[in-house]
């Protein structure tokens, strides 16, 4: 029994942290129709930025502040002088985003060298917390909490306020939206920031459990693919769900079948886009 | 995306293109006479990826489906002849036969899959049906030897007097190879089945109300692509002696849209130039900098920014400029 519970909070964790990851690429999806390749590059960069900074000056906060702010700002450099000029046409943006995704990788292979590494956790967060009788790290936890976090503030932000409303409009008719008086390039500007964000937030939380090395970037691309294929392409609520089934699939595949644990993983995406090719909460394009 | 009566008529069917065309397959023929094996191997390599290119820009420059998982047919023909080497199989022909069974079956599967996607949903889900097969090949230890690949692979005996394991002898076969399957494209754009392939391109809906059955051609042409792609993986397996899941990586896939776009979509040339420029740009930087990864990024980058249709396209701009 305890072994199901401990498997059930590591799934449910992963779950939270790859829904932090590719709520991102969902947002940038739903609102701008342009399918971030770099979005791992984002995850990766951060992370690497963060434990350069925590490597320097020591502080967890300022790391965290760091990876994300510097992440952002290489996001906005790329929305604004690049993605824009080619807006609209969905296999550019694509293959640009992918060249975007080869040189930030490269260039972190060049800065960071090729040894994996992690982040340090904050020191109270370190101990192990008995959870139902089990153990279990109170470093997984803090990662669920943190998810649960940023899926209610998305969902807030998107279903309850005016910012949210005006995204949702966007994302149903860009046209009417523009004839309404929405400013349509600010908003996806402020998508593809939050997006980078999100992207940079889940390198930083995800830091100290699975760490960076050659290659995140893309693992983290297609582990983000798997989830919004089963949740439905640019549906955050899509994100969420398909998160979960993700992360529980992956750590029961590993810890039940560790040597088919790919096949397991992409095994429920297969089926789900054999019987249902949108995903659970996409709509038809 | 594609300037549809333009791209087909710029092809193959106009002097220029066949010209050069011409002027490429003469340059190659006479490369074992005049280069060292070093740049030999380097336009074998152009070759088979050009053959690669030309395989996706069947579905992508002629038929408008875009792939971002074409490396899984590619590496299912480079795996095929790579177990039937290692099995004792030397036949040129069981080999070649195989790895086109195995590989057009694995794309009839796919093509059931991903024909019913558009746009980016398209891209996806053929990004993650490669990556299923990709992490087959990554995992399964006992018969594909995971991230180690299959070394020790022999090229097969030749055809009576036709040696293939040296290395002249293997470099015409890859030339004979590419010189008849890009006649054999040449042939098929110019068909009726391709003519439809265009039309159905530029207009899904009227192509149907016509009365073609729309899925259809663009499951065939889904095969024959995913066919073309493994004989290329297979003459990649037999000059390199050595298959691994990079075969079958996002790179490879992503690498063989740039050919494609760099060229041009929907030309015969265009993938094989740009399938050209990118081996030849790769072996000359990587001689030269750790870093032909970035470079080949920022190729990336100037291709979608300033040649989104292609050599072919710049070329088709600065004839209209120029009357």
């Amino acid at each position: 029994m305890s072994f199901w519970i401990y498997q059930l909070l590591v799934g449910l964790s992963f779950g939270m942290l790859l829904f932090i990851s590719s709520a991102g690429l969902a947002l940038i999806y739903g609102v701008m129709r342009i399918l971030n390749l770099a979005h791992g590059a984002f995850y990766a960069i951060a992370a690497w930025l963060a434990i350069q900074v925590a490597g320097y000056s020591g502080s967890l906060w300022l790391a965290a502040v760091c990876g994300i702010a510097a992440t952002v700002f290489i996001g906005i450099l790329i929305e604004r002088y690049l993605l824009r000029r080619i807006a609209g046409d969905e296999l550019p943006q694509a293959l640009m985003t992918f060249g975007l995704m080869l040189i930030l990788g490269d260039f972190a292979l060049w800065a960071w060298g090729g040894t994996p590494q992690t982040l340090a956790r904050p020191d109270w967060l370190t101990g192990p917390v008995r959870v139902a009788g089990v153990a279990f790290p109170a470093y997984r936890l803090f990662v669920i909490a943190v998810g649960v976090l940023v899926g209610a503030l998305l969902w807030y932000l998107q279903a309850r306020t005016r910012v949210g409303a005006m995204v949702r409009a966007v994302a149903d008719d860009v046209e009417t939206a523009r004839s309404l008086g929405i400013n349509v390039s600010l908003l996806s500007s402020g998508a593809f920031a939050t997006g980078t964000a999100l992207a940079a937030l889940g390198g930083i939380v995800g830091g100290p459990i699975v760490g960076v090395h050659v290659g995140t970037e893309l693992e983290v691309l297609l582990l983000s693919f798997v989830v919004v294929i089963i949740g439905g392409l640019g549906s955050l609520p899509g994100a969420f769900v398909g998160a979960i089934i993700v992360g529980l699939v992956d750590t029961l595949g590993k810890a039940l079948v560790p040597d088919f644990a790919l096949f397991t993983l992409f095994a429920p995406m297969a089926l789900i886009l054999a019987v249902r090719p949108t995903g659970l909460f996409g709509r038809e394009p | 995306m594609i300037d549809g009566n333009d791209a087909a008529a710029d092809g193959a069917r106009s002097k220029p293109g066949m010209r050069l065309l011409l002027i490429l397959l003469l340059a190659l023929a006479t490369v074992p006479l005049a280069a060292d094996s070093y740049v030999q191997g380097v336009a074998a390599r152009m070759m088979i990826f050009a053959l690669f290119a030309s395989s996706l820009n069947l579905i992508l420059g002629y038929a408008g489906l875009a792939s971002l998982g074409h490396a899984a047919y590619f590496g299912m023909g480079a795996y095929a002849v790579a177990k039937l080497s290692l099995a004792g199989v030397s036949n040129l022909w069981w080999q070649l036969g195989v790895a086109c069974a195995a590989t057009s079956a694995l794309a009839a599967v796919f093509g059931l899959l991903v024909l019913r996607a558009k746009g980016a949903y398209l891209l996806m889900i053929t990004l993650a049906l490669a990556q299923v097969v990709w992490g087959i090949a990554y995992g399964w230890r006992a018969f594909t030897g995971a991230d180690d690949g299959l070394p020790g692979i022999h090229r097969p005996e030749g055809i009576l007097l036709w040696d293939l394991s040296g290395d002249v002898g293997f470099y015409y076969f890859v030339f004979a190879v590419f010189a008849a399957m890009i006649w054999a494209i040449r042939r098929l754009v110019d068909s009726p089945f391709g003519r439809v392939l265009v039309g159905i391109r530029e207009n899904e809906r009227r192509m149907g109300a016509l009365g073609y059955h729309v899925w259809s051609y663009q499951y065939v042409a889904c095969i024959l692509a995913g066919l073309i792609a493994g004989v290329a993986g297979a003459l990649l397996a037999w000059q390199n002696g050595f298959v691994g899941p990079s075969y079958l990586s996002v790179n490879y896939s992503a690498t063989a849209l740039i050919m494609v776009i760099l060229g041009g979509a929907g030309t015969v040339l265009g993938p094989v130039i740009g399938a050209f420029l990118i081996v030849a740009l790769e072996s000359i930087v990587s001689g030269m900098t750790e870093r032909w990864v970035m470079v080949l990024g920022a190729i990336y980058v100037l291709v979608t920014l300033f040649a989104p249709d292609g050599l072919a396209g710049v070329l088709r701009r600065r004839a209209r400029a120029t009357p």
